[in-house]
């Protein structure tokens, strides 16, 4: 590898402990109950790339969003910023205000009473990135233009602003302390379409402007295809295939990915039916033994119901799937 | 003779500060048979447009002019007793949100029994098969034993398919489906929306689907209403719609919906938002964010205007004879 990742993940698991309180699980003579939220993820972020999970909900995509700007520690494995284990980096103001966060909800991730001006100036104020009310005042004017909005709009309330112009203000903030990686968990998830183009075209110029890398979190593999360098495919915890997000969607692998890109209606599909898999998610609590998705998969046997199928490199993509290591392809 | 015709159909909301008109004009009609799809943005007046023809706007939303054909007979202005005997009856809903639809006290069976015993004279044993021959049609598996389940057994496909049951099992002659698929993730979409196909196929029922997914349209629907700002700004057979779009508005919406098929640069956008109701502008609703505005735009409203294929709202079409 040319250079070190930006951001690396080494087997990184979390679980959360889902039991009943002590006393009914003593009366009832239940053992603990764990969820896997995350089960073994590995990946790697390059420098200005973008790296996208993709995933129905409850695979655990918005759990990693969340181990990798800190706000959460994994169970096991670790996370490492530049080389530097997270645990540690996060105790760095000099690190940490390198990586931000944009949500998913423009309503519920501004706070209503506070003016523009003041929710974009705070990580400037926290990392004492300026100081002087004048300077910060125009370094406020600064991102929000970069943003598309006039600075004058600094003295309104969020109350104020459309979803997508929300959504705009949160990326202002996102970058008001002058960051290098940007988690991006649903962005455009609360938008109307015509609203997600303008916050996608302006995601990706920000990041050819100012080098930024991604993680970007969506359950939209259409918006993934339009923004993502590297692409993971994740399935009740696990990333079930992963590689440069053009390979697999030209040629998807796992039968878990070619299923989540037939489900997908697109505009092309006028006139057009199919058969849809049947079957649904299984509860994380409880997987089914083996490959999680073997109750779905159409390409199971034997082996997928008993045997957890490990990671194997196909060409530039990693893979998890007993079929696709096998050889075993029926159509 | 079409099965539904909303004439002019104008919804407005009276308020402190004025009355907001949130459906002007709309006019639409769908055949037996037909698969209408009804898409738009937040607040372009779809789900109203819905609302209004079961007769469930909440007050103070009232119609103020237009009116709703249901088989030839107008059914806006009926009381509401008589309305409640074709709400389930000849017109089955499905809402958006599964969870939200079905009571959580009783058994999906009393529901469903409860719901096919108000439209038809059957006993309660008739009641029940009926309802486990709908609920096993609707792809619940074991449905003799499910149906005595609670709602919270269920997951939410299961649920919305339970919810399919429920508008269906009285055989009503149009079905409104608003955002049937948009809290489900797509592997469940996908069966829902085949679902939903194959019985209004096999039943011979109406469709009209409202959602903001341009794509379950496209696969689904057999002509399309575009909804912009409380007007419908384009209607007509879905390809002709999705791949030579007539109207503005609906070329900005088609650029930017990102493809699986190909990767571009840079989506189209639409700059701009869609005007509140309160500041609706003159003359074209969409003319502040239009690229081809030109004057008569900003001083008269548009109607609906033969646009090759199509139907738009849009001076551009103004001039054009019926078969440009």
């Amino acid at each position: 590898m040319p250079e070190a990742p930006m951001l690396e993940a080494v087997d990184i698991t979390r679980r959360f402990d889902v039991s009943r309180p002590w006393l009914q699980r003593a009366l009832a003579r239940e053992p603990r109950m764990m969820l896997r939220a995350v089960d073994n993820a590995s990946f790697a972020i390059t420098r200005g790339s973008t790296l996208s999970l993709v995933g129905e909900s409850g695979c655990g995509k918005s759990t990693i969003a969340r181990m990798a700007v800190g706000l959460m520690p994994p169970s096991g494995g670790e996370i490492r910023f530049e080389g530097n284990p997270l645990s540690t980096a996060r105790a760095q103001p000099e690190l940490r205000r390198r990586m931000n966060m944009i949500f998913q909800d423009p309503y519920a991730s501004l706070n209503p009473r506070w003016r523009v001006r003041n929710i974009v100036a705070e990580p400037i104020r926290a990392f004492a990135i300026l100081s002087g009310t004048q300077a910060i005042t125009a370094r406020v004017g600064e991102l929000l233009a970069q943003v598309g909005l006039a600075p004058a709009d600094g003295d309104k309330y969020p109350h104020e602003f459309s979803g997508g112009q929300r959504q705009r203000i949160s990326i202002a903030r996102a970058l008001a302390s002058e960051p290098d990686f940007l988690v991006c968990d649903e962005p455009t998830s609360a938008l109307d379409v015509s609203v997600q183009a303008q916050i996608l075209n302006l995601m990706r110029d920000l990041q050819q402007r100012l080098g930024l890398t991604y993680l970007f979190i969506s359950h939209n593999l259409a918006v993934v295809r339009h923004v993502s360098d590297r692409l993971g495919v994740m399935y009740l915890g696990r990333i079930v295939e992963q590689g440069p997000a053009e390979t697999i969607f030209r040629t998807p692998l796992h039968p878990y990915t070619r299923l989540l890109l037939d489900a997908i209606p697109d505009l092309e599909m006028v006139g057009r039916s199919r058969t849809p898999v049947g079957g649904e998610v299984p509860s994380p609590i409880a997987p089914p033994p083996g490959c999680p998705f073997h109750p779905r998969c159409p390409l199971a046997n034997d082996r997928c119901r008993a045997e957890k199928p490990e990671h194997t490199q196909a060409g530039e993509v990693m893979v998890a799937c007993h079929a696709v290591a096998e050889g075993r392809e029926t159509v | 003779m079409a099965l539904l015709d909303v004439d002019n159909l104008t919804v407005e909301f009276p308020t402190r500060r004025g009355t907001l008109r949130a459906l002007d004009g709309v006019s639409l009609s769908i055949e037996p048979g037909e698969i209408l799809g009804v898409v738009g943005e937040s607040g372009a007046g779809k789900s109203l447009t819905g609302t209004a023809i079961i007769g469930l706007l909440e007050p103070p939303g009232r119609i103020a002019g237009g009116q709703i054909l249901l088989n030839g007979k107008r059914i806006d202005n009926l009381p509401y007793e008589a309305m409640r005997h074709i709400r389930g009856r000849q017109i089955g809903t499905i809402f958006q949100d599964p969870l939200t639809t079905l009571n959580p006290l009783y058994t999906i069976g009393h529901q469903l029994i409860e719901t096919i015993q108000t439209h038809l004279d059957l006993s309660n044993a008739d009641a029940r098969k009926r309802a486990i021959s709908w609920l096993s049609e609707v792809g619940i598996p074991a449905a003799a034993q499910r149906i005595d389940a609670y709602p919270h057994e269920f997951s939410g496909g299961m649920r919305q398919r339970v919810v399919i049951a429920l508008a269906l099992c009285a055989e009503p002659r149009l079905v409104i489906a608003d955002e049937p698929t948009t809290a489900l993730d797509v592997s469940i979409q996908a069966q829902i929306i085949t679902l939903l196909k194959r019985l209004t196929r096999d039943h011979g029922m109406s469709v009209m689907l409202v959602t903001h997914d341009m794509g379950v349209i496209a696969e689904t629907a057999d002509r399309v209403a575009v909804m912009y700002a409380g007007r419908i700004a384009e209607i007509g057979p879905v390809a002709e719609v999705v791949k030579h779009p007539a109207h503005p508005y609906t070329e900005g919406l088609m650029g930017s919906i990102p493809s699986l098929e190909r990767r571009v640069n840079r989506l189209r956008q639409i700059d701009g938002a869609m005007p509140r109701l309160n500041a609706i502008p003159a003359g074209c609703a969409f003319n502040p964010r239009c690229p081809k505005v030109f004057d008569r735009c900003h001083i008269d409203r548009p109607d609906l205007l033969p646009a090759s294929a199509t139907r738009a709202a849009c001076w551009l079409y103004a001039g054009a004879p019926a078969n440009a």
